[in-house]
């Protein structure tokens, strides 16, 4: 079934053209991969898809309903989380508040009973604690824990930004490069993360990323983008002997 | 070791809310209403550094909040005879309601021209207090009745002690509370990286001016206290100068902190005092000195403050107090 529809998707800043009738299918459960050379649009897809920005033209469907003019808060609680090309933590806060950040959408409480901290708000923090210490036994961050991210190692921090994402307990989850200027041991450590969030978790996943090892090996299906619009798109190994993408950035 | 430590922290606290609580009973009327102008400072610096440390929405209008909630309970007390426990809050509502008002078109500011926005929201204020004869009294000020409780006055500084003293609790700890739950993690969220937060799902408009609405009540409830300590208000006590005040106070207490609010209201509040004596005693000290002491020195001592605390010491006393209960930790083990 998909799960999100992505339909004649265009985006430009003035002259600059980042994306031109872009149609691409995530379907649910599925890992779907965007790769293209520098520049070829993909972040800006990502922007799109959370509502940074907004398209020029086109739509983005999540289930059939257009989210394509919805502000980034409220894509949140449709239930898509990301993590970004140049880490966006909140560096001065510990790892455990910045993942109780991302339960944000799921605690309700109010004015009063924060301040009060009784009833709700008492009952909520202690749920989402849980949940957060779950998910940093998850990827395995227990000894930093209360340290302030910005004093921790980048590969470190990635998982930290992973961590947050999987607080919002999203249905579909955004990764842009997550093992960009990783060594061979982190890369295969995220690697084994992101299959276990797809295969355990049940998340459908979407990742741009450069490292086109990481990328044959776990991605279900490909899709590359150059200049803006799509020129190829199928599994790894049909993506791989197509000439077009071979000319384009395999070959390059 | 940590039993211990809390076990005596624990103690100092029941001593020092002891002898707090005890003060009418031993200390001089001046001492008791410096520390009933303090405990409304606090408040005040709480509420903006709710906004401003917490929020990162800088504000040059915070006087004028003050202003809102003091006049909101003059009037309310002086005209329709409404009982103290009504009009502070009344103060806090009205003024945290031009808080929203004042928080929409500022949504998209930040930085100078918020600082500028805020400020001229305040020189407004200030003007329509002046102007607004026939419900403030103008340039005339306006009497503020004792207030009374079952028929009790409680007029001079020793009772209204106890209201001030109960305010500031209450709204100390829900501020702490407030920023250590929900709100007060997207509040910094939306500082440190507003389109982050933004993407995890909080939603900036309503955070916002959110962090405008209770900054406002803050400032509206300690105008309410004030005009109960003061017992007459004029439209000049609150200038732009009171809200560059609250400033200093949470620069030099220390920016996002509450404990540090608390610190640098006091320590803002007393330092007239402390510099008054200063030069009583240079002045006792060395002749050429003698009576040279001039009110403007506090103004002076305020810009200086600021620059010090801002060059050398950034987490403002919070920062300072923090090294030294490590450092007390620590003890005897110094490294
Ligand atoms: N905010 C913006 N303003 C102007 N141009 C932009 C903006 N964001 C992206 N672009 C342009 O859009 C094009 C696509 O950029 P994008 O960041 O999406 O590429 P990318 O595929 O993520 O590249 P990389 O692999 O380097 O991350 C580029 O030409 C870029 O300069
Ligand atoms: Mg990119």
């Amino acid at each position: 079934m998909e799960l999100l529809e992505i339909k004649n998707l265009s985006l430009r800043f003035g002259g600059i053209i980042a994306l031109t009738a872009l149609d691409m299918t995530v379907r649910e459960g599925e890992l779907h991969a965007v790769i293209g050379p520098n520049g070829a649009g993909k972040t800006s897809l990502f922007n799109c898809i959370s509502g940074v920005y907004h398209p020029t033209l086109g739509e983005i469907l999540l289930r059939g309903e257009n989210i394509s003019h919805l502000k980034p808060n409220e894509i949140a609680e449709k239930g898509i989380a990301r993590t970004f090309q140049n880490i966006e933590l909140f560096a001065n806060m510990s790892v455990i508040d910045n993942l109780m950040l991302g339960c944000h959408t799921h605690m309700t409480s109010g004015i009063l009973s924060c301040s009060l901290f009784f009833g709700k708000a008492l009952r909520q923090e202690e749920e989402s604690r849980l949940q957060v210490e779950r998910i940093i036994d998850f990827l395995e961050i227990e000894k930093v824990r209360k340290k302030a991210v910005g004093s921790l190692p980048y590969g470190i921090q990635k998982r930290v930004e992973f961590g947050r994402a999987l607080a919002m307990k999203p249905k579909i989850l955004l990764l842009d490069e997550p093992v960009a200027g990783m060594n061979v041991e982190e890369t295969e450590d995220i690697a084994r993360f992101v299959l276990d969030i797809k295969e355990e978790m049940g998340i459908t996943i979407i990742m741009v990323e450069h490292d086109m090892g990481v990328v044959m090996d776990i991605a279900d299906t490909v899709t590359v983008l150059d200049f803006g619009s799509k020129i190829g798109e199928g599994s790894p190994l049909e993506v791989q002997s197509n000439p077009k993408v071979i000319a384009a950035y395999l070959g390059q | 070791m940590r039993i211990f430590q809390t076990i005596w922290g624990k103690l100092w606290l029941i001593l020092f809310c002891l002898a707090l609580l005890s003060l009418p009973l031993w200390a001089d009327p001046y001492i008791i209403y410096m520390v009933n102008i303090s405990g409304i400072a606090v408040i005040a610096a709480i509420g903006l550094n709710i906004l401003t440390g917490l929020t990162g929405q800088i504000s040059l209008g915070h006087a004028a909040f003050v202003a809102i909630g003091a006049y909101t309970s003059a009037i309310l007390a002086s005209k329709l005879n409404t009982p103290f426990w009504l009009t502070i809050p009344a103060g806090g509502i009205v003024a945290a309601f031009f808080g929203i008002l004042l928080g929409f078109p500022c949504l998209r500011l930040k930085g100078l021209y918020l600082a500028m926005a805020t400020m001229s929201f305040g020189v407004v204020v200030e003007y329509g207090i002046t102007h607004w004869d026939s419900l403030t009294m103008g340039v005339r000020g306006i009497s503020v009745p004792a207030p009374t409780i079952f028929g009790y006055t409680l007029g001079d500084p020793s009772k209204l002690f106890y209201v001030t003293i109960f305010f500031v609790t209450i709204l100390t700890l829900g501020a702490k509370n407030l920023a250590r739950t929900r709100i007060g993690r997207a509040f910094v969220a939306i500082r440190d990286r507003d389109v982050a937060a933004e993407v995890i799902g909080i939603n900036l408009t309503k955070y916002k001016v959110m962090a405008f609405a209770i900054s406002s009540f803050y400032g509206g409830v300690a105008g309410g206290l004030y005009s109960y300590s003061t017992t007459y208000l004029h439209p000049e006590n609150f200038t732009l100068l009171l809200s560059i005040e609250y400033i200093a106070m949470i620069i030099i207490g220390g920016l996002g902190s509450i404990l540090g609010s608390i610190f640098g209201a006091v320590f803002l509040t007393a330092m007239p005092d402390i510099i008054k004596g200063f030069a009583d005693f240079m002045g006792r000290q060395f002749v050429f000195l003698h009576g040279r002491y001039d009110e403007e020195w506090n103004i002076a001592a305020f810009g200086l403050l600021i620059m010090i605390f801002l060059i050398v010491e950034p987490t403002g006393l919070n920062g300072i107090w923090t090294r030294i209960k490590t450092s007390f930790k620590n003890w005897p083990f110094t490294y």
